[in-house]
């Protein structure tokens, strides 16, 4: 077996050293490291073998899959052939079942401990978790022989990092995320709704680069995508802070990119980079398209930061070093109060509107 | 007589598993068994029927925004709202853009590896692969240096001895019959067709904030604005942005995606004759052309016995699903269907008890249930629609189908079949890619008129709403007829049911015995190596299945919700 790096990989491909190079520092600043960090990212790239990635489907809707099949910098066909070696997915994978099964069971054993899981969708543990069952196994017995054995393990997208849309009220199969049923096992979180592809990408590329793992929050996500607030990044904040709402869809405010809070924008309780980094070749992000964010990366989100259109009644600090980890205690104690009846931020009392938009949404 | 089991059946969306008994080297009789369940429309009770989309959305993360649009026209019709011509516009291309980036996906990186052989790409002489390519049509990347990079790309993956999604694939069986050169240029073509989808998709993303799952509907409307005035709205730099991502489209489309299904098709035509399924076929019509739905570009209707020469009027109320053979209970008992309104489903799984080898077919075996149109098993998808259309004589599809047939040389029988299903859905990818310009420009036209709306605000606030409502919700997604119904009872979704087009194709048999589509289309087809099924493959990845959406539950029990939960 010959091994080759991820570089020879993509100049056999036709990848340019520019473009290489570019790629290579789009992960640089994904991760937040200061420009000289590009070559040295590029010299792992050049010297790394391409790592064996599994990646596993459960309680999913194939969302975070979607999302890296529209990965740029690197394009997915570059991700794909050559920067990871990707030995099981079943959305495109060529082989089908015992096949299919057999390319599983080839890396996990000839590579134990060296690879990289990938586990998309929650995993249902009610009725010995019968409601998701892959080859006549369940997803809780794939998912400890899988994951267990990785070198270390990335949950795509909510479901995954929390139990997600499947666990939300009442949660009917007991889907959980990965980190309940698997113990000691290495797992970073990769939340959202779907998860950002450039993050996961980055983090990979962090890990080749410096054989560790990026700063994690205490809930196991990547600071450098985690670790700060929407509503602190968010490109119209100042809006927020001048009291210029939206007040209706389609008004003179939302037409002019106003503030979305009146609207039931989550940003304020939200941590993720989505401000900066944006979605689909960084066409758009949620509140950019003119719609409130749901808080999609949060932790039961479904049921926490909920009704999506009730506005907040509390905007959580006003400073950015409030952190997720922060916040993640605030929407606890909030939920344990039953409603969150605290009184809105002292900045927003001025305006009248406000006030009576907070009686209706009670 | 032997049962195989191909269990997952991958480039799918979801967690499908098909049982086949194969006697002389053919299937003399299939089982369809959706194997993951999550419960979404139970989560859905008690809560605000504006948000509702935002969770249906997640059902599918392939066919993303086709619940999300099935949702808020159900919660419209039960609170008879209008929507204004902007947002059906937009709605339209966002439709008709997820169609065309779904079929080209389906086709190139789901569909195409059970036809074309990877590895024996490497056998290929470029230069004979450029003067085929270029026989086809004038898409630029044809050179012969061309193909050689990529039969080099295949080169170094085979000798790196790390294949990737490659490793253990079919490659050399004998059912693949394309010629070396005719693979090179697929697999060239599906690396193209990779960096395609990403930067057409960027539509939504525009319109909608991001894909998959895009954040831009709401009940009575859109949230993307619009205003030429503004940079932080739809304006003339978005429909300019729409319009060149929309020709590549076309040009990719009419160049590559065409010819390649042509070419393919030709060196297939036997599978014209295997896979034809149950031969009702339903579709109930998309792209509005205005708020009240009232007049569809695309056809709606029904077609009994593959007879062309009658298409039937789609009746909602028709509609029942059966539990016979799915693992949930019905109070009355489980050999009566229910319509969606009085949807009832009460999860209780009864199959065998994992790991295990075989299920028991002749009693419960899916977590799909049988949806059933007049008590007849429905195919719904591209070739429902391309066929209600062709049968109602709507111009577009009646030139283009004629076209496509008379260069294979068959008759419209031939679309009854693997093959037809297939080379329907590049039928309506074509002309899709024909009618988004002219949506786009609908949009130019009326931010020229000044027409700014993007939303009816008047029965936004819960307060306006009548005591009880009740609705349904069309619309033609990827797959095929997507129906949600809702039922609001003070201010909240008292019950929500889902009806989805592989719930139609992936069903099991109904109380009857009755096979679902993709059971009945399996039987008759020929199974050469019973370990490397790719012919089971070819039929079922005909319909394009997707079992994160066919895999659906309202519980009308009645559970209490709490809003709260601490962990």
């Amino acid at each position: 077996m010959k091994d080759e790096s991820i570089y020879a990989a993509l100049s056999h491909r036709g990848v340019s050293r520019r473009d290489f190079m570019k790629f290579c520092a789009t992960i640089t600043a994904t991760l937040s490291l200061p420009s000289a960090f590009t070559p040295k990212i590029a010299e792992a790239l050049e010297k790394k073998k391409k790592p064996y990635v599994v990646w596993l489907h459960f309680q999913d809707c194939t969302g975070d899959t979607e999302a890296i099949l529209r990965a740029s910098n690197p394009s997915v066909a570059e991700l794909l052939l050559d920067i990871i070696s990707l030995e099981y997915h079943e959305t495109i994978m060529a082989p089908s079942g015992k096949l299919a099964e057999k390319s599983r069971h080839d890396v996990i054993t000839s590579q134990k401990g060296n690879y990289i899981a990938i586990v998309e969708g929650s995993i249902p543990t009610k009725d010995d978790g019968i409601y998701c069952v892959v080859g006549g196994r369940t997803a809780l017995s794939i998912a400890k022989e899988v994951c267990s054995n990785a070198l270390v393990n990335f949950t795509v997208g909510s479901c995954a990092a929390w139990g997600g849309l499947g666990s939300a009220n009442p949660n009917p199969t007991g889907a959980v995320g990965l980190q309940d049923v698997v113990s000691g096992a290495k797992i970073v979180n990769f939340p959202g709704c779907p998860m950002n592809p450039v993050n996961l990408v980055a983090a990979i590329v962090h890990f080749l680069t410096f054989g560790s793992l990026p700063a994690l929050d205490s809930r196991n996500r990547p600071l450098f995508a985690y670790g700060k607030r929407i509503h602190d990044n968010c490109e119209r904040r100042a809006h927020f802070d001048a009291g210029q709402f939206v007040r209706q869809w389609g008004d003179e405010g939302h037409r002019k990119g106003w503030c979305l809070y009146e609207m039931g924008c989550k940003g304020p309780e939200a941590f993720l980079n989505c401000p900066t980094v944006k979605f689909n070749d960084k066409t758009s992000w949620p509140v950019q398209a003119g719609h409130g964010c749901v808080a999609c990366a949060a932790d039961h989100n479904w049921d926490k930061v909920y009704p999506f259109y009730g506005r907040l009644q509390k905007v959580p600090g006003f400073g950015i070093e409030t952190t997720a980890d922060k916040v993640g205690l605030g929407l606890a104690a909030a939920a344990a109060a039953g409603v969150a009846g605290h009184a809105v931020a002292s900045s927003l009392k001025k305006d009248k509107d406000c006030s009576s938009k907070e009686e209706s949404n009670k | 007589m032997a049962r195989i089991v191909v269990d997952p059946i991958t480039r799918i969306e979801g967690h499908l598993r098909i049982e086949a008994q194969v006697e002389n080297g053919r299937i003399t009789d299939a089982w369809a068994a959706g194997t993951m369940f999550r419960g979404i429309e139970i989560i859905l009770k008690d809560r605000d029927p504006r948000d509702a989309w935002i969770f249906t959305q997640r059902i599918c993360g392939v066919c993303t925004t086709t619940h999300a649009l099935a949702s808020v026209r159900a919660v419209e019709n039960a609170l008879n709202i209008t929507i204004p011509s902007n947002a059906n516009i937009i709605r339209n291309i966002i439709a008709c853009s997820q169609l065309i980036q779904d079929h080209i996906v389906h086709f190139y990186h789901l569909h195409a590896l059970d036809w074309v052989d990877v590895v024996s790409a490497l056998k290929a002489d470029p230069a004979k692969t450029s003067a085929l390519a270029q026989s086809l049509s004038d898409w630029p990347l044809s050179s012969t240096s061309y193909f050689k990079g990529v039969q080099n790309k295949v080169k170094t993956l085979v000798e790196s001895g790390q294949l990737g999604i490659f490793a253990n694939g079919y490659w050399g069986h004998s059912a693949y019959k394309l010629p070396a050169e005719a693979n090179l240029m697929a697999v060239a073509h599906y690396l193209e067709a990779l960096d395609l989808q990403r930067e057409f998709i960027r539509i939504h993303a525009l319109l909608g904030s991001k894909n998959p799952h895009l954040q831009t509907y709401l009940v009575g409307g859109v949230s993307i604005p619009v205003d030429p005035n503004s940079q932080n709205a739809l304006n003339a730099d978005s429909i300019a942005f729409m319009l060149s991502l929309s020709k590549k489209a076309q040009d990719f489309v009419s160049k590559v995606y065409i010819p390649d299904l042509l070419a393919v098709a030709s060196f297939y035509k036997d599978w014209a004759a295997y896979g034809g399924g149950s031969g009702n076929f339903i579709s109930v019509g998309e792209f509005p052309s205005d708020g009240t739905l009232k007049n569809m570009w695309m056809p709606a209707g029904i077609i009994f016995n593959k007879d062309l020469s009658k298409v039937h009027p789609v009746d909602q109320s028709k509609i029942t699903e059966y539990v016979t053979h799915s693992w949930y209970e019905y109070s009355g008992g489980d050999a009566k269907g229910k319509h969606p309104f009085e949807g009832e489903t009460n999860h209780k799984y009864s199959g065998p008890k994992p790991p295990y080898d075989y299920l028991d077919t002749s009693k419960k075996y899916s977590w799909i249930k049988a949806p059933r149109y007049d008590d007849k098993p429905m195919e719904v998808g591209p070739l429902a629609r391309v066929l209600v259309a062709y049968a109602s004589g709507q111009k577009q599809f009646k030139d283009t189908v004629d076209a496509v047939l008379k260069k294979l040389g068959v008759g419209p029988e031939a679309l009854f079949s693997t093959l037809g299903r297939t080379a329907a859905r590049g039928i309506e990818t074509l002309v899709l890619t024909e009618m988004l310009p002219q949506w786009i420009g609908e949009l130019a036209a009326n931010m020229k008129k000044g027409d700014y709306t993007i939303h009816s605000g008047d029965k936004w606030e819960p307060s306006t709403w009548p005591k009880e409502a009740k609705g349904w919700g069309f619309h033609e997604a990827s797959r095929g007829f997507l129906g949600h119904w809702v039922n609001i009872k003070d201010k909240k979704t008292a019950n929500y049911q889902c009806v989805v087009p592989t719930t139609w194709n992936a069903s099991p048999r109904d109380a009857k015995g009755k096979r679902g589509p993709y059971e009945e289309a399996l039987v008759g087809t020929p199974i050469a190596d019973p370990n490397k099924p790719v012919e089971i493959l070819r039929t079922i990845h005909s319909f394009d299945p997707c079992i994160a959406c066919a895999v659906h539950l309202v519980d009308a029990t009645g559970k209490e919700v709490s809003m709260i939960k601490v962990r």
